[in-house]
């Protein structure tokens, strides 16, 4: 069983790539059979990965089922893979969404499948190799390797504008790896020409660097995950993205991959630079202050019911960033099982206005109206998930969010109060614009004909809607399964944030940016 | 019966049980079964309730407190909140009240929502209801209290907009969602400053509600006071008062068993039950209480004054429980838990036997709800209308039935209790005289008089599934309150002692001590006048109304013709409405638009602007690449290009077919060579194996 241990994580990260290998040679005239494999790829991962959320220790706050396998020894660059308590869950979330996303895309996708269904695995193996991966050098091979599907899912299978929107999203991302690279290169000659995470920590702990290098690495690290995430004003590239790309490329978008600036942060331009984090959180607070409200309010306007979606996620990863950077137990706990909602709840989000755009081929707001007649049952799954993305207790929002409010306001920086009050009006905004949407969409006279013969859920559908809605039941009312896994590990990482700081350096007045909320 | 200190549990998971069948067996069980084991699991929990009632009473006075505790929850650092229920005297009266109550209206909405074609549906969110309503009286901490809280606001949401065909009544429901977000935003701000602060000056971290009374008042005056109005806000929001009062009577859209339980019984008195929950702390914030208190007395004269002109028999009856909660919040205001309390549950009686009774003339009018349209009903509805009879002389303060001592209890501790004042018992008496009247206005308009119903309506009595729980409530209407008989009456007002033991903290205890201070007034003799004022009020309140809508329609005819401003004012419930809409919804809808435009022309506007930048610079320097530095190799690609586009045609095809078979064989291959170790051992165990 110990061999087993050792390749857990290879096999939960490079099963969906077989399962693109096996596509490529199949005959793509038979697509009932490329989406069978690439399902069987995908659940395959996820049932190792449970495999791994069961026998993940913990107690133990350091990386555990680490494979260390020599890659390019000329230059150390090591192919080395582990786990802890922040990316188990996001692995856990990726590997779930997997097989749901290609069953969602069962009926959608007609056109060029198996070119879809092998850009869906690349992708999702790029997606876990970057939040496994323990080598810089790997962590960016993973990170550009999933771009550039999401490149070709938005550019090939996306709606009118999807050139502009993929090239858009291609350019901004690049535009943020650039830098990052930049820095990941500095730390490599600063470690001793290595790229190994452990390494370049030990050396960053035993040799701090100087406070202004930290900020300028920081802030280089800091602009490729912000894009990311994305924090306000990097965020216009996500509602094209969003809007225009297929459901399966939204539920990944949304999902998993504005994830990856959030775990960034958190894995990376955090700890490598505790002083600069320190520094910076004035501005990112307020930022993310800015997009919680402002998203908000720009999602209300909105009359396409994926727009508004999109926005919504500006609002509510200003929550992940707002606890990332309170750094207190509470808050980064929080942020962390928010971050696996997000992925839930607006993942679910996506989904279903897939479905529905599936039967109308419309998603304005104004096409729609009192669909709870004709779709019952669609009715029901909307409602809850737009609940628990509203933060009703008893599901899954409600914590994350509670555990972000909580633990801002406890926070020792010398804002942390009012921060907490002002994110707190997010959740009068969050009930305002979905219920709202939802009302107009749902409730009232059904008096389009289109939409009076409109089709419920179908078996399949139901199948990977109820999978989420248990998860999202499962965290709003037994989060200990979850939180108990992350609890070691976010503890170390904030008192290890505090025990880093420069002591010597009366930290000088943060920047504060002019921004007020618009 | 200590079987149930650790059972306490199984109280709500009753109506949870119902709304899982109701959702995933619904259809197959049938409406009546549906109907049948809805009113059942509710009665079970009734049973249960009592068990815990008998219980507490097995124990001495100052023990009464269970405490189960049965599942962790979240402990993230400092913070930890359990699935953790409590029952004390408090919570004991308030699952008496949420499970009786709610079990007769159970089984009056078998008969009222008979002909609904999403009956089951109905039943499902009814149990939904009773379950979060007992899950928020229940919890021993703020943390689990707000599922309930939170739990009861969105089955409102539900059971508000059921009829949702009608935009109206959908948009009723998004209304009191959002309206009461804004109290639950205040609420979620008190409970992080009470959570800090008692960290920070108590060194306890604790959601817990019995540690936080008993911590109270260790915090500073400041922190308390604000901790205290914060939290108010919620109460506001929840419990309908001002400046939050707005959704409640839109609320009425619902089916009217709704109104009655939801809306009337029990969530809208939730607001009082948390502010009683918290007794400990408000003992600590005196100031807090008296702004709960004239919040509460003004909300009572100000919607009494808005009920007098409505012509609606539901928003009539909406505005009076508004004015009734701004009652509980007066009583609990001045210190008198017990008091609030008592009227809490004197309210659940006798409006919930007012909308059931209102829901009954509605039904036998096939859907009429104006007053102008009703009349002379009495013989046609013999026992709504005797019901009705009780629930009316209740609310109305008539001496004797249930609302005549709890209401005068709230008077006698507004005028006498430390933290009270003689202003907030004039408000109080005040609406209390308009509140007879406008009930007597109301019983004369339905009941009595000319029918001013079309010839065709042939209003008939209710069936006896609506019937008889109208009879139980209106016994409970008039033998209720004689559990709260002041010592003035020779009564042992065994209610106040009953709940002292919940409400009695280190920073002073409600209601027993309201009386001590009436000692040291050394005035029986004063409050005997003062109830005699009040009894006075409402006789004469009566007396009046059923004179003058009666005898002499004329003068409040007359009255509308000489002031039809002021009429037009209350009837239009002083355009607060309408206040509302152009000051917080039109600007709001002003921002978010101006948000949308600012993003997709500035922010948006400048990623778009460097992309047309670097597009023109490179376009510049690609004109400048090709002319000059290109030039020279142009004649070679030109030729290469045609040569590769004729070998292209040759390959077609296979080229593709080549890179794919490349591109497959790297995936198998990475993903083998990573994976191949793992599986190697295991291949050479099954070959050796084989061997």
């Amino acid at each position: 069983m110990e061999l087993m241990d050792k390749y857990l994580i290879s096999w939960i990260v490079f099963l969906p790539l077989l399962g693109a290998g096996i596509i490529l040679l199949l005959d793509g005239t038979r697509p009932r059979a490329i989406r069978t494999v690439a399902l069987f790829a995908m659940i395959a991962s996820f049932l190792v990965s449970i495999q791994l959320f069961l026998r993940f220790d913990s107690q133990l706050s350091t990386y555990q089922f680490v494979q260390r396998v020599d890659w390019i020894p000329a230059f150390k660059i090591t192919y080395q893979v582990g786990v802890d308590g922040i990316s188990l869950l996001l692995v856990m979330l990726t590997t779930l969404l997997g097989p749901l996303v290609i069953l969602s895309s069962w009926s959608q996708v007609s056109d060029r499948v198996k070119e879809y269904h092998v850009f869906m695995l690349l992708m999702q193996t790029g997606m876990l190799g970057a939040f496994a991966a323990m080598d810089l050098f790997l962590f960016y091979v993973f990170w550009e390797l999933m771009l550039i599907p999401m490149y070709f899912l938005i550019g090939v299978w996306g709606g009118p504008r999807r050139i502009y929107a993929a090239i858009k999203f291609f350019l901004f991302t690049m535009f943020g790896s650039v830098l990052m690279l930049i820095a990941i290169i500095y730390l490599y000659f600063y470690a001793g020409n290595d790229f190994d995470l452990i390494v370049i920590m030990n050396k960053l702990m035993a040799e701090p660097l100087r406070v202004n290098i930290q900020l300028w690495l920081f802030a280089a690290f800091a602009l490729a995950f912000a894009i990311k995430v994305p924090m306000f004003p990097f965020h216009t590239w996500l509602p094209d993205a969003h809007v225009e790309a297929p459901t399966a490329g939204s539920v990944i978008l949304a999902g998993v991959l504005l994830k990856m600036g959030t775990y960034g942060f958190i894995r990376f331009a955090m700890p490598f630079f505790p002083e600069a984090a320190f520094q910076a959180v004035p501005i990112i607070s307020v930022l993310a202050l800015i997009g919680i409200i402002y998203g908000a309010l720009v999602s209300m306007v909105q009359d396409d019911v994926k727009k508004m979606v999109a926005y919504s996620s500006v609002s509510h990863l200003g929550f992940v960033m707002l606890g990332l950077f309170a750094l207190t137990p509470q808050a980064v706990s929080g942020a962390l099982i928010q971050m696996v909602n997000h992925g839930l709840s607006t993942g679910a989000l996506f989904l279903l206005v897939g479905i529905i755009y599936e039967r109308r081929h419309t998603r304005l707001i104004s096409e729609f109206g009192g669909v709870s007649k004709p779709m019952p049952l669609f009715a029901a799954f909307f409602l809850i998930v737009c609940l628990s993305s509203i933060g009703l207790p008893g599901l899954n929002g409600f914590i994350g969010e509670f555990l972000i409010l909580l633990g801002t306001y406890t926070s020792a920086n010398p804002h942390a109060k009012l921060y907490a009050v002002l994110a707190a009006t997010g959740v009068i905004f969050a009930a305002v614009y979905l219920l709202w949407m939802f009302q107009r969409v749902m409730f009232g006279p059904c008096s389009k004909p289109e939409n009076q013969k409109l089709k419920d859920v179908n078996a399949r559908e139901i199948l990977y809607l109820a999978v989420l809605l248990v998860f999202i039941v499962w965290i709003g009312v037994y989060p200990r399964t979850f939180l108990s896994k992350t609890q070691v590990s976010v503890d170390n990482f904030v008192s290890f944030m505090h025990s880093h700081r420069l002591p010597e350096l009366p930290p000088p007045a943060p920047a504060e940016t002019g921004e007020e909320q618009p | 019966m200590e079987w149930v200190d650790t059972h306490l549990w199984t109280i709500p998971l009753m109506p949870l049980l119902g709304v899982l069948v109701h959702i995933f067996l619904g259809g197959t069980l049938g409406k009546k079964l549906v109907g049948i084991l809805a009113c059942l699991l509710v009665f079970i929990s009734f049973g249960l309730s009592v068990v815990v009632l008998l219980r507490l009473l097995e124990l001495p006075a100052e023990e009464r407190h269970l405490l189960d505790n049965f599942l962790p929850w979240i402990r993230v650092g400092a913070f930890s909140a359990d699935w953790a229920f409590r029952a004390d005297t408090l919570s004991a009266v308030m699952l008496l009240v949420v499970t009786g109550v709610g079990f007769l209206i159970h089984v009056y909405s078998t008969g009222y929502m008979h002909d609904d074609p999403k009956y089951i549906r109905f039943f499902a969110y009814l149990n939904l209801f009773t379950f979060s309503m007992l899950v928020l009286v229940l919890a021993s901490n703020v943390f689990l209290m707000f599922i309930g809280w939170e739990g009861v606001g969105l089955c409102s949401y539900l059971l508000i907009g059921f009829w949702f065909h009608d935009l109206n009544n959908a948009t009723a429901g998004m209304k009191a969602f959002i309206v009461n977000r804004v109290g639950d935003w205040s609420f979620l701000c008190g409970v992080l400053l009470l959570f800090w602060s008692l960290g920070k000056y108590t060194g306890t971290y604790t959601v817990d509600f019995y540690e936080i009374n008993r911590l109270a008042p260790e915090l500073p005056a400041g922190i308390a006071l604000a901790v205290g109005l914060l939290l108010f806000g919620g109460a506001a929001g929840k419990s309908a008062q001002i400046p939050l009062y707005v959704w409640l009577p839109d609320a009425m859209a619902g089916p009217t068993p709704v109104s009655a339980l939801i809306h009337a019984a029990t969530m809208v008195t939730a607001g009082v039950y948390m502010i009683a929950r918290f007794s400990g702390l408000y003992l600590s914030a005196p100031d807090a209480m008296m702004v709960v208190a004239t919040v509460g007395a003004l909300t009572a004269l100000f919607s009494a004054t808005i009920a007098l002109a409505q012509n609606d028999i539901k928003k009539v009856l909406a505005y009076s429980t508004v004015s009734q909660l701004g009652y509980m919040f007066l009583g609990v205001g001045v210190g008198a838990f017990s008091a609030g309390i008592f009227h809490l549950m004197t309210h659940a009686f006798f409006k919930g036997l007012l909308f059931l009774g209102a829901g009954s003339v509605i039904h036998g009018l096939h859907g009429e709800q104006d007053l102008r349209r009703m009349g002379a009903l009495k013989s046609k509805m013999p026992w709504t209308w005797l019901t009705f009879m009780a629930a009316w002389l209740a609310i109305a303060g008539f001496p004797g039935l249930s609302g005549f001592f709890s209401k005068d209890e709230i008077l006698w501790q507004a005028f006498s209790s430390e933290h009270g004042h003689w202003a907030l018992w004039l408000v109080g008496f005040i609406a209390a005289g308009l509140t007879a009247f406008y009930m007597t206005r109301l019983v004369v308009m339905t009941f009595y008089g000319e029918s001013r119903w079309p010839e065709h309506a042939h209003p008939h009595e209710s069936p006896r599934n609506m019937t008889v729980p109208l009879a139980v409530l209106a016994v409970l209407c008039v033998i209720g309150g004689y559990v709260g008989v002041p010592a003035i009456l020779h009564g042992a007002n065994y209610f106040e002692h009953w709940m002292e033991p919940a409400v009695t903290w280190a920073a002073g205890h409600g209601g027993a001590e309201a009386a001590e201070h009436a000692a040291e007034l050394g005035s029986h003799g004063l409050e005997a006048l003062l109830m005699a004022a009040s009894v006075g009020v409402a006789l004469l309140g009566i007396g009046i109304g059923w004179w003058m809508y009666s005898r002499r329609r004329d003068i409040p005819e007359a009255a509308f013709q000489r002031w039809p401003n002021l009429y037009r004012w209350v009837l239009n419930k002083y355009y607060v409405d309408e206040l509302y809409q152009w000051l917080v919804v039109d600007n709001l809808l002003r921002l978010t638009r101006l948000s949308g435009r600012f993003d997709l022309a500035v922010i948006d506007g400048a990623v778009n602007g460097s992309a047309w930048l670097t597009e023109r610079v490179s376009a510049i320097s690609g004109w400048i690449d090709n002319t000059f530095v290109d030039g020279a190799v142009n004649g070679v690609a030109e030729v290469t290009r045609a040569a590769g586009g004729r070998l292209r045609l040759i390959q077609t095809g296979r080229v593709q077919q080549y890179l794919t078979f490349a591109a497959a064989m790297v995936a198998i291959g990475v993903a083998g060579i990573i994976l191949w170790p793992s599986i190697q051992p295991w291949l050479a165990e099954l070959w050796s194996g084989a061997i």
